[in-house]
Formats: structure tokens, sequence, C-alpha cells
């Protein structure tokens, strides 16, 4: 009857959550999302207009607006906050719904690469499309 | 009993027999509502938006790459399904964007009475189905122009 008792069970309830959440780190992780998501009001809206006005636009006409200053450090801007918001959002998703650890572990670290990468990609054919 | 827990989670029925209560009663036991359909929205649309950069990251790639490699986006995006995916990526877009504001509100105190909380849901809705028909309209105006 002893051996069906796991060592888990014995253990407090503070015991067991110790370790296993978001100790240390706090509100970062949700801190983090408001702000991205603040300054992607205004970007978003910037972005939403910009790209209404350049529908159907050329190439040639796509590299001149991206190349004004102000539009490459726009463009800039909101790529990396688009990338890490979506990051935080998705990390929150996979922390919910993917139960078995091991797998939400891996998610998790998929999700940053992916979104990583992502980022970069359009940040640097943004810096190509603006400086080359 | 598996886990200590389980001991919080007794309790009698009406005629006193011993029943095991939910822990957390989940979303099967509630009837949809405003709040809760809104909230699970601002998930979809987030997700639904962030599967839509990946036509902006290859519209910039594009871009980057040159003349052919954009005509080709450009040729995509017109096409049925592009303009299927693009359509669904403005929508979710908005409905994330307003959705977002009414959170943000929450965040710094405001509008948690269950008659603002209903009046802010309206809104969302409403501004996300305006500004998305707006958005469209204006770029098919642009386009045509």
């Amino acid at each position: 009857m002893q051996e069906a008792i796991s060592i888990k069970v014995r253990r407090s309830q503070l015991g067991r959550v110790r370790g296993s959440g978001a100790a240390g780190s706090g509100v970062h992780h949700w801190y983090a999302e408001r702000v991205t998501s603040i300054a992607l009001v205004p970007l978003t809206l910037w972005f939403v207009f910009s790209m209404v006005r350049l529908a159907g636009a050329t190439q040639e006409s796509v590299a001149g607006w991206a190349g004004h200053p102000w539009n490459t450090v726009l463009l800039l801007s909101l790529v990396g906050m688009t990338f890490h918001h979506m990051q935080l959002g998705i990390q929150v998703v996979l922390e919910d719904y993917v139960h078995d650890r091991r797998v939400q572990s891996l998610a998790i670290l998929a999700n940053k690469a992916i979104c990583g990468l992502l980022g970069l990609l359009a940040a640097v054919s943004v810096l190509k499309l603006a400086l080359l | 009993m598996k886990d200590v827990r389980d001991a919080l989670m007794v309790g009698h029925t009406s005629d006193g027999t011993l029943v095991r209560r939910p822990l957390s009663p989940h979303l099967q036991v509630y009837r949809p509502q405003m709040t809760s359909v809104l909230s699970i929205m601002n998930r979809v649309t987030g997700l639904a938006a962030s599967a839509g950069t990946v036509l902006l990251v290859w519209w910039l790639a594009a871009a980057a790459a040159g003349p052919a490699a954009f005509e080709h986006v450009q040729w995509f995006i017109g096409t049925p399904v592009g303009l299927f995916m693009l359509f669904g990526w403005t929508a979710s877009l908005m409905y994330h964007f307003w959705g977002g504001l009414r959170h943000l509100a929450w965040d710094a105190g405001w509008g948690y009475e269950l008659d603002k909380t209903h009046l802010t849901g309206w809104l969302t809705i409403g501004a996300t189905v305006v500004s998305t028909v707006l958005i469209w309209v204006a770029g098919l105006l642009v386009l045509r122009s």
C-alpha cells in the first residue's frame, strides 16, 4: 500500500510548484507583451495606411518608399515589435494547450526560432531595400 | 486518491451522496457569452495574424530580391487564394488591433463593469467590420487609379 503513494504526493503544494513556474522572472513576459502591443498601435495604423497607398505598386516604387529614412525606421520598428509580440503571444498559447512538457519545451524553442528568423529575414530585406 | 488535491474536490449532492467536484469547470460547462467568445477570438485572430506575417515577409524579401521576384508575389496575392489570405489577414489584424486596445484599457483598470464590457465588445466587432471594409475599399480605389 505504501508503494502506491508516490514521493510527489507527500511533497507540500509549495514544494511542488517551486521551480516549475515563472519564479524569478515575475511579470516580465506579461509586461513585454503589453509594451510591444502599445508600440504596435501607431505602427500598425501607419503600416495599414502605407499598404493601402502602395496597393498594386511596382517594385521600384516600393523600394523608393522603403528607402525613405523615416519609412525604413518605422518598418524596422514594426518588424521588431511584431515578431517579438508574436513570439510572446504564441508562447502563451503553447503553454496553455500543449500539455506534454517535453513537446511544449520543444514547441516554445521552435516558436522562438521561427519568429526570430522571420523577423531577421524581414529586417534584412528592409535594410537591403533601403541601403543597396 | 491519487493526489492530495483530490481532498479539496469532494462535495455532497442534495441527497447526501459524495461526489467528485471538478477542480476547474471548463469550457463545455458554460454557455457561450460575449466575454468568453471575444476572448477566444483574440487568441484565434492573434494566431491568424501571425500566420499572415509570412505574407509580409515574403513580400518584403521579394521586393529586396528584385522586380522579377516582386512580380511573382504580386501575382500570387492577386489570385483567389492570395486575395483570401490577404483579406483574412486584414480582418484578423483589425480584430486583434481593436480587441488589443480593449485589453489595454482593462490593463489600465478601465471597463470592467458588465455594461462597459458589453459595449466595448460590440465596439470591437463593429470597428473590425468597418475598418476591414474601409481598408479594402480604399485599397481597391488606389488599385484602380
